[in-house]
């Protein structure tokens, strides 16, 4: 075994994403040495894949747009399960981000006086979001890379060393974060490259590392999506907040295997797209609830009419809200009226002539046809639910950043929980990384600040060098391929996007023994670029999320946003006012509820009362707000 | 060992593992290339057999030496001596270096004949010959920067050869309001000339690329986005064009040996 | 329907290595990343691979496939003749690190070393103005994904390591020349620069980077050619020369 590398950094970002990067910019213009550490190559997390964009209330294209309106309608999508105070420094502060980027050399699209464009959105008011064609992610993270170099160059020409103060430890996996009496110490992990190990010495972690999409069958999300901070957070003594809320982004390829889950746009529907069984029958109609009726057509005729005159006509209802039409094609394929690829299809071809799709819809075009085989312009796509985005996540002060109960721990980004409730709004999650992600470091450089670091103790070394040599040195023992796809097939199958208690409890048992049986994974090879020994630490803190995910989901007997009980459909006010929180006690995760902070005043009369009255019981309405 | 050999890359023998004919566009382009220098260096030596009729070849337009026939100079203007040295100067070679520059210099032509001749590389991910290269850093290849002045020069070139190509449209006797086989193959040779110029990418710069905000010059940014259309097919009308001069040099010196007769439409 | 495909992969690493036949199931639709992880689940489980998004989006699956270089998550399958062997190997300009994975930090060095934005000093959060037409020259560079495709093909570094040194890459030039058509940026002399730090002059547009970008980004005909132009107006020629010095004034 070669030489232990050892490191010693101010503040420890692990997570290269939007929120990752934001996080380290702030913390390196806080005056402190910082180490971004990330799974993949330096630029390609998994925010490059956002297509649509950030949602930030400039009013560029309607000046009617404000924070207040932004932050109502992040409350809404939620549905008031959210923690106040995070959408409203969201909604307050997304704007300035954006502009931040701006003045770091990103290029979004422009409005005819020059300013920054903005296009709508699902949920949202106003033309909200912030783009660039469909590569706003990419834009994004690279105008942070590319801040990053700046700041090494100035680095360069002070300190002769650009990576002097700042520098990114690409492909390492970060397998334990490391405590000593009490608080933060530091975080160890192993280069994918030549599987050696690595400790780093820090008085703060940042944890940015994305979501948890991989735990499922069919997502959206890339190999890196397994749920590492997540897990690495509990192991820490933090919380986790409310896990049962996943959102199913209703059109995911379904076919080819190979692309299985890649995102199909929303504007694919937008642009007139009809879904329909394999009876060729327009099944939406069916699925249209009680209180949408109102908004949405429910025959054939004033739905097509529609595309021509929105004002005299109710929507199609493919335009329902993100989990009604997940849901309501999950039903079809559990009926036995989906395709042999267990999806349905969406067509535009008959619609639109070939030229417009073209030109309207280029990236789908070019997804099918390059991907699939599949010319959107002659025949139908098929499409089924995808694992898109975790709601839930590390409990945070929403100040700061900081996890709840961990002295010198913070999370930001899509590991972070609270800020967009039961169910998160397209374009609001760009937003949030950057808006928690200086949060976070602003919070970690105060914190690194106030405090001495403490060192990290050899015992603590060796535990963590010691678990991973486990998998080299178990026999014969489980693959963790093989446990990887049970583990996927039993989320999707029982804790997927319609749950049932009893398909709860038995996915928790399940997850349990396949937990047991981790603990015997073996891996082929050597430890040098060894995908498989990879794997063997994802899948541990997939199967940690998981529990945590089914754990929660059993509790929360009613049906809101990313989380549905077939046996309590509809939402429940009582269990609004209740956060699940997951900690880890060593052996297995535990949810206990806790009560979601009240809203005060202020934001409280920024509703109307009709509306609260939907999701507040009359004694919250009554008192009005918390103060 | 170097290159694709180097010690710390994946040790794999072959040059290439390319299983596509990439061999095939390189030969081709080679062919062409040289056949048409074959024969455009006989031609130009040849010093005769370029004007017939009010047809004047393009290879010898303008025609500048005491040697050229009247007919074929520009009102008369001679300026340059039949005899350099007591050689005798075919009248063509005084004036090849501008157009033969254009297209040396020619960003697509350079990518031509570095693949083709050079082989730097032959094709892409094709491993190359050459143990040394440094590009056009260095003399002469840092010649090629000096594009725009023969780009400038070829202009005037069109401009002539426009001229030329309007004389066709003069009968035998030279009177105006005919049209000849002759007058269309000179019109074809010359449109494309000025297709080929006017799609050159030291075009593009001049008319808006080098432009920062293209918002403050709206009608140069138009000219741009013309010129841009056209610089998509640059390689193409580099083709024709070549073709386009080569046909008309050849047609006219059959017309001027009499091996074909220039048919008359009116 | 699976059929069986034979692939011949590239495994080993910096001291050595070869290509190896296999037999692997390819099924209707799959791409060649899609192969490969096959092989990698049922026959080779340490075969190292990189890729994430498996959409042509992050620009992690560079290799050489059949000689050429490509994304592998952008290659179907379905492109190769019935029964074609199908040879992958790992990027061949840049030190290989094991089976398919290679060492890329080259790029990132060479991104290093290009100046970044610099913002004008008296424009504020959101007073920035600009006209669609004028970022757009810029955006279309900024599509890049960092694939590296462009830099693995481009003959002067891949055929002469020994110029690694002196040239940045046609992925940087485009770099270079996004900023240097941003119509923010207040840094003057990149054109300059470009020449003569980043090698701008070891090209000789042969094209092979526009050949093989998966973002299908006009590198040479867009960004190479004119920033090359823009060379010589700063450098080559003595008449626009004068004339900037007589009136003082940069093309804008
Ligand atoms: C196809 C698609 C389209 C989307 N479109 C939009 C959109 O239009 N608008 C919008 O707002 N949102 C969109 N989203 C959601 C949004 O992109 C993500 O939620 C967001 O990018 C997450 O960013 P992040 O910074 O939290 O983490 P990520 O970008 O996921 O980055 C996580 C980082 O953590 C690192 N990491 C993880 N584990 C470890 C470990 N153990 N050790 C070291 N490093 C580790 C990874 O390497 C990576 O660098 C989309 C998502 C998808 C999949
Ligand atoms: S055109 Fe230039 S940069 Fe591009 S591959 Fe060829 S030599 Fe390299
Ligand atoms: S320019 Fe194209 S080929 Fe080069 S790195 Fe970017 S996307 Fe890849
Ligand atoms: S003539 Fe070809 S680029 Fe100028
Ligand atoms: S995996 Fe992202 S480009 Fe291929």
């Amino acid at each position: 075994m070669t030489e232990l590398e050892r490191y010693k950094y101010d503040v420890l970002v692990i997570g290269a994403g939007g929120a990752g990067l934001r996080a380290a910019v702030e913390a390196r213009e806080a005056g402190l040495r910082v180490a971004i550490i990330c799974k993949s190559l330096f630029g390609k997390a998994h925010t490059v894949m956002a297509e649509g964009g950030a949602a930030a209330s400039m009013g560029n294209v309607n000046s009617g747009d404000n924070w207040q309106v932004h932050f109502r309608d992040t409350m809404r999508g939620g549905k008031f399960l959210n923690h106040y105070r995070m959408a409203e420094l969201h909604a307050k502060e997304s704007p300035d981000r954006i502009y931040e980027l701006e003045m770091w050399g990103a290029l979004f699209d422009r409005t005819k006086e020059g300013k920054i464009s903005q296009r709508n959105f699902g949920g949202h008011e106003y033309p909200r979001l912030a783009h660039v064609g469909d590569r706003t992610g990419l834009e994004l993270i690279r105008t942070m890379q590319q801040k990053i170099v700046q700041l090494q160059q100035k680095d360069a020409r002070e300190y002769g060393d650009a990576q002097a103060n700042i520098r990114v430890f690409a492909e390492l996996t970060i397998t334990e974060i490391i405590k000593e009496s009490g608080k933060i110490a530091g975080a160890y992990g192993y280069w994918r490259e030549g599987g050696n190990e690595v400790l780093f010495e820090a008085p703060a972690v940042i944890i940015a590392t994305g979501g948890v999409g991989k735990t499922f069958k069919i997502t959206s999300n890339s190999w890196e999506g397994t749920g590492d901070g997540h897990a690495l957070a509990l192991k820490a003594g933090a919380n986790l907040v409310d896990m049962e809320f996943l959102q199913f982004h209703p059109t995911g390829m379904v076919w080819p295997p190979s692309v299985r889950g890649i995102l199909v746009t929303e504007s694919v529907r937008g642009e007139g797209g009809v879904l329909t069984n394999t009876l060729g029958e327009r099944f939406m109609f069916k699925y249209i609830p009680e209180v949408f009726k109102d908004k949405y057509a429910d025959n054939e005729e004033e739905a097509d009419r529609w595309y021509l005159d929105q004002d005299n006509n109710r929507r199609p209802p493919e335009l329902l809200p993100r989990d009604e039409v997940a849901r309501a094609i999950n039903s079809e394929v559990k009926a036995g009226r989906g395709t042999e690829h267990g999806g349905v299809f969406l067509d535009v071809s008959k619609r639109i002539p070939a030229e417009v799709i073209k030109k309207r819809l280029p990236s789908m075009w070019h997804q099918f046809y390059e991907l699939a085989g599949v010319d959107i312009t002659k025949e139908a796509m098929e499409v089924g639910p995808t694992c898109h985005y975790v709601m839930g996540g590390v409990e945070v002060e929403p100040d700061t950043a900081a996890a709840v109960g961990v002295p010198g721990l913070y999370a930001a980004g899509e590991v972070a929980g609270g800020m967009h409730g039961s169910n998160r709004l397209g374009g609001n999650s760009l937003s949030d990384l950057l808006v928690f992600g200086r949060r976070a470091g602003m919070g970690a450089a105060a914190y690194v600040k106030s405090v001495t670091a403490v060192a990290v103790s050899e015992a603590s070394v060796k535990a963590a060098a010691d678990r991973i040599q486990v998998p080299f040195t178990n026999s014969g023992g489980e693959n963790a391929y093989s446990l990887h796809q049970e583990l996927q097939e039993i989320t999707h199958n029982l804790v997927g996007i319609i749950r049932t208690g009893s398909e709860l409890k038995d996915a928790i048992a399940k997850i349990a023994d396949i937990r047991a049986r981790s603990k015997n994974v073996s891996v082929a090879g050597d430890r040098k670029f060894n995908p498989g020994f990879h794997l063997a630490f994802d899948l541990d803190n997939m199967l940690l999320v998981a529990e945590s995910t089914a754990k929660s989901a059993i509790e929360r007997e009613e049906s809101r946003g990313g989380h549905t009980r077939d046996d309590f459909p509809g939402m429940n006010d009582k269990w609004r006012q209740v956060n699940h929180i997951s900690s880890f006690n060593g052996q297995e995760v535990i949810v206990r509820q806790q009560a979601l902070p009240a809203i005060p005043k202020e934001l409280f009369d920024l509703f109307d009362i009709h509306e609260l009255e939907k999701y507040m019981t009359p004694e919250e309405i009554a008192k009005g707000g918390s103060n | 060992m170097s290159g694709v050999f180097s010690p710390s890359r994946a040790e794999i023998k072959e040059r290439t593992l390319r299983t596509d004919k990439w061999w095939l566009q390189p030969l081709a382009t080679f062919g062409v290339l040289f056949s048409f220098v074959i024969y455009a260096t006989f031609r130009a030596f040849e010093g005769a057999n370029y004007y017939a009729d009010h047809l004047i070849s393009p290879f010898y337009s303008p025609c500048l030496s005491e040697a050229c026939v009247p007919e074929a100079t520009i009102g008369g203007w001679t300026p340059i001596s039949a005899q350099v040295f007591n050689f005798a100067l075919s009248p063509a070679l005084i004036i090849l270096i501008f157009p033969l520059g254009f297209r040396m210099t020619c960003y697509y032509y350079r990518k031509a004949y570095y693949r083709a001749f050079w082989m730097s590389p032959p094709a892409c991910a094709v491993a190359e010959p050459h143990k040394k290269y440094t590009g056009e850093t260095r003399q002469p290849l840092i010649l090629q920067n000096a594009h725009r002045w023969f780009f400038y020069a070829g202009l005037i070139f069109n401009i002539i050869l426009t001229y030329d190509a309007i004389i066709s449209f003069k009968n035998k006797e030279g009177e105006w309001g005919h049209m000849s086989v002759g007058s269309l193959v000179l019109v074809f040779s010359t449109v494309m000339l000025w297709m080929y110029s006017l799609s050159c990418h030291t075009c593009r710069h001049t008319i808006g690329g080098r432009l920062k905000h293209f918002s403050k010059h709206p009608i140069r940014y138009k000219a741009w986005t013309t010129i841009s259309k056209l610089n998509h097919s640059h390689a193409l009308f580099a083709w024709i064009s070549l073709f386009g001069v080569a046909f008309a040099d050849i047609y006219v010196r059959q017309v001027a040996s009499g091996a074909w007769t220039n048919f008359y439409f009116f | 329907m699976a059929r069986k495909v034979n692939l011949r992969i590239w495994r080993g690493d910096s001291t050595s290595g070869s290509l190896q036949n296999v037999e692997v199931d390819a099924n209707e639709g799959e791409v060649v990343l899609d192969v490969i992880h096959r092989v990698q689940a049922t026959q080779m489980g340490d075969l190292a691979v990189r890729w994430n998004c498996k959409a042509g989006k992050c620009g992690s699956c560079s290799m050489e496939i059949n000689g050429k270089p490509r994304l592998a998550c952008m290659t179907r399958m379905s492109s190769f003749e019935e029964g074609e062997e199908i040879t992958v190997t790992p990027l061949r300009a840049f030190p290989v690190i094991k089976d398919l994975v290679t060492d890329v930090s080259f790029n990132y060095k060479k991104a290093l070393e290009i100046p970044a934005y610099e913002h004008p000093a008296d424009l504020g959060p959101g007073e920035a103005r600009m006209e669609q037409i004028d970022v757009e020259r810029s955006q279309e560079f900024r599509k890049c994904i960092e694939c590296f495709l462009c830099q693995d093909t481009c003959h002067v570094i891949r055929d002469h390591e020994e110029n690694k040194k002196s040239f940045a890459g046609p992925r940087f030039f485009i770099r270079i020349a996004e900023l240097d058509m941003h119509p923010l940026d207040m840094l003057k002399n990149r054109k300059r620069t470009a020449q003569e730090e980043h090698g701008l002059g070891m090209c000789n547009i042969t094209k092979c980077c526009t050949e093989v970008c998966p973002e299908h980004i006009r590198i040479t005909d867009n960004a190479i050619i004119p920033m090359k132009e823009r060379v010589v107006d700063v450098k080559y020629d003595p008449a626009r020369w004068l004339g900037s010095k007589i009136r003082r004034r940069e093309g804008s």
